[in-house]
């Protein structure tokens, strides 16, 4: 039998023709495609993402890692259930409005779906009717907000504030991240919690799921 | 290469203290080291104080101009807080910056229309970040055009094609290299501009790339930088990399930052 420790080993290191082969040695040796998934793959970004958060792996690598992660996925997907590939949750995520930053929300967007949640990209200059909306029609675990700019940062709380209005506040979980926001600003704004970088992000979303 | 010296922005924790308990004598300082250390333009920015960036904003140009008779990059998206600043301001002033954005490029054009202002003109729409040189040079385009129809002299304009992560997408060098070539070439007279640092973001020892990418741009037409003027190997850069393109008569400035002890 193949073992998946390697398919882990491979994708921390980003070798996408490795992890391809050994992914379909794995199929063919029979191994549930469900268990690839959780117990090689994500089981990998999991760790990419400790990595990250603690310096020792940097953006070039985890870009390369998800990569191989996509297309390792690519292979598993007509022998997995919608549920197998959504099983962390549904994250809503978005660049709030007035801001057109994306490369932070996209790494953290990445990171997140290489983690096993659904995720729903609402792209930059987001209103806040949109994240609630969104948040509605999705029935969305978590909405991530993220601002790149000191003069969008109220619109983080106008976001807060709309999800509030609307009586979602507390059936979803608020995440925020962007270089001018802190966890002291997310505590003030009354969010559930904040990620410096991208790895962090997507262990914080797996604890908020507990 | 113009330097605008980019300290005195609220977003540091010993600037924003300073302008918390109005500490006039650490801002004065950071304006005396910079102007020591070859910078043109001091930046003041005060927008983290989001419902006092007006009274802020105008405590720094003047606590600024107390100490250097250098004329200020006033850094803020908000015409009131702007034009509050200039009034106090001696010399003529920076602004930074105006962009594509349409709230932002409406807000701004009368304020500086007709002026004899300096203006950093950002490379962002409301369609996103450029990606490519031609999503660039459409940007850089329409708001040359919109300045200059507004009496905005080219060669007050400092057009900033914006500098993206390398981490993320090798071409993000090159594609802002390449930009500055063809607005060097295409419209005679401006200037470019930037704020270079987050060519290496994600990625470590970053001061080794933010070197030799100023040093690439500078060979293309950079001349303008929004950079910490006290980083000695940045300076370093600049100057050796100036003089190797040509722009430095007899090497005079090379020569001096030496006998003045700026290089590294």
């Amino acid at each position: 039998m193949t073992d998946l420790s390697d398919i882990t080993t491979a994708l921390i290191s980003g070798d996408g023709d490795k992890v391809c082969r050994l992914v379909q040695k794995a199929l063919d040796q029979g191994a549930p495609a469900a268990d690839i998934l959780n117990t090689g793959l994500i089981a990998g970004m999991d760790i990419v993402g400790e990595k990250m958060q603690s310096g020792d792996m940097f953006i070039p690598e985890v870009l390369m890692s998800a990569k191989t992660m996509n297309t390792a996925v690519e292979i598993l997907k007509p022998f997995l259930s919608a549920e197998d590939m959504s099983s962390a949750g549904h994250i809503v995520i978005g660049t709030v409005k007035g801001d057109l930053h994306d490369i932070g929300k996209n790494l953290v967007s990445m990171m997140v779906e290489s983690a096993g949640f659904k995720v729903t990209d609402l792209g930059v200059d987001v209103s806040p009717e949109a994240f609630v909306k969104a948040v509605q029609e999705n029935k969305a675990d978590i909405v991530a907000l993220s601002a790149l700019l000191t003069t969008t940062m109220p619109m983080m709380q106008q976001t807060i504030h709309a999800l509030v209005e609307s009586g979602l506040r507390d059936k979803v979980k608020i995440i925020i991240g962007g270089a001018p926001v802190n966890q002291e600003f997310a505590d003030r704004i009354g969010a559930d919690g904040y990620a410096s970088d991208a790895g962090s992000a997507s262990r914080l979303a797996k604890q908020l799921q507990g | 290469m113009i330097i605008i010296g980019e300290l005195i922005n609220a977003s540091r924790k010993a600037v924003a203290a300073a302008i918390q308990s109005e500490d006039k004598e650490t801002i004065r300082k950071m304006a005396l080291d910079q102007a020591d250390h070859l910078a043109d333009y001091i930046d003041v920015n005060a927008g983290i104080f989001v419902d006092r960036e007006t009274a802020c904003l105008t405590w720094l140009v003047q606590t600024v101009q107390e100490a250097v008779s250098l004329p200020c990059a006033i850094d803020s998206p908000d015409p009131k807080a702007i034009e509050a600043a200039l009034k106090v301001h001696k010399g003529v002033a920076m602004i930074n910056s105006i962009s594509l954005e349409k709230e932002r490029y409406d807000n701004l054009l009368p304020v500086i229309a007709g002026t004899d202002l300096k203006v950093v003109a950002l490379c962002m729409s409301d369609e996103g970040m450029p990606v490519t040189v031609d999503d660039r040079l459409k940007i850089a385009d329409k708001l040359v055009n919109g300045l200059q129809k507004n009496n905005i002299p080219i060669e007050n304009i400092f057009v900033d094609p914006l500098v993206q992560p390398l981490s993320v997408d090798k071409t993000y060098g090159t594609g802002f290299i390449n930009t500055i070539e063809a607005l060097t070439q295409k419209f005679k007279g401006i200037h470019t501009a930037c704020g270079l640092s987050n060519i290496s973001y994600g990625l470590p020892s970053r001061k080794h790339l933010n070197r030799a990418f100023m040093i690439q741009a500078i060979l293309k037409g950079l001349d303008g930088a929004i950079i910490n003027p006290l980083d000695k190997g940045m300076i370093t850069a600049i100057i050796s990399a100036e003089a190797l393109a040509g722009k430095d008569d007899y090497c005079m400035r090379y020569l001096k930052a030496f006998r003045a002890g700026l290089l590294e």
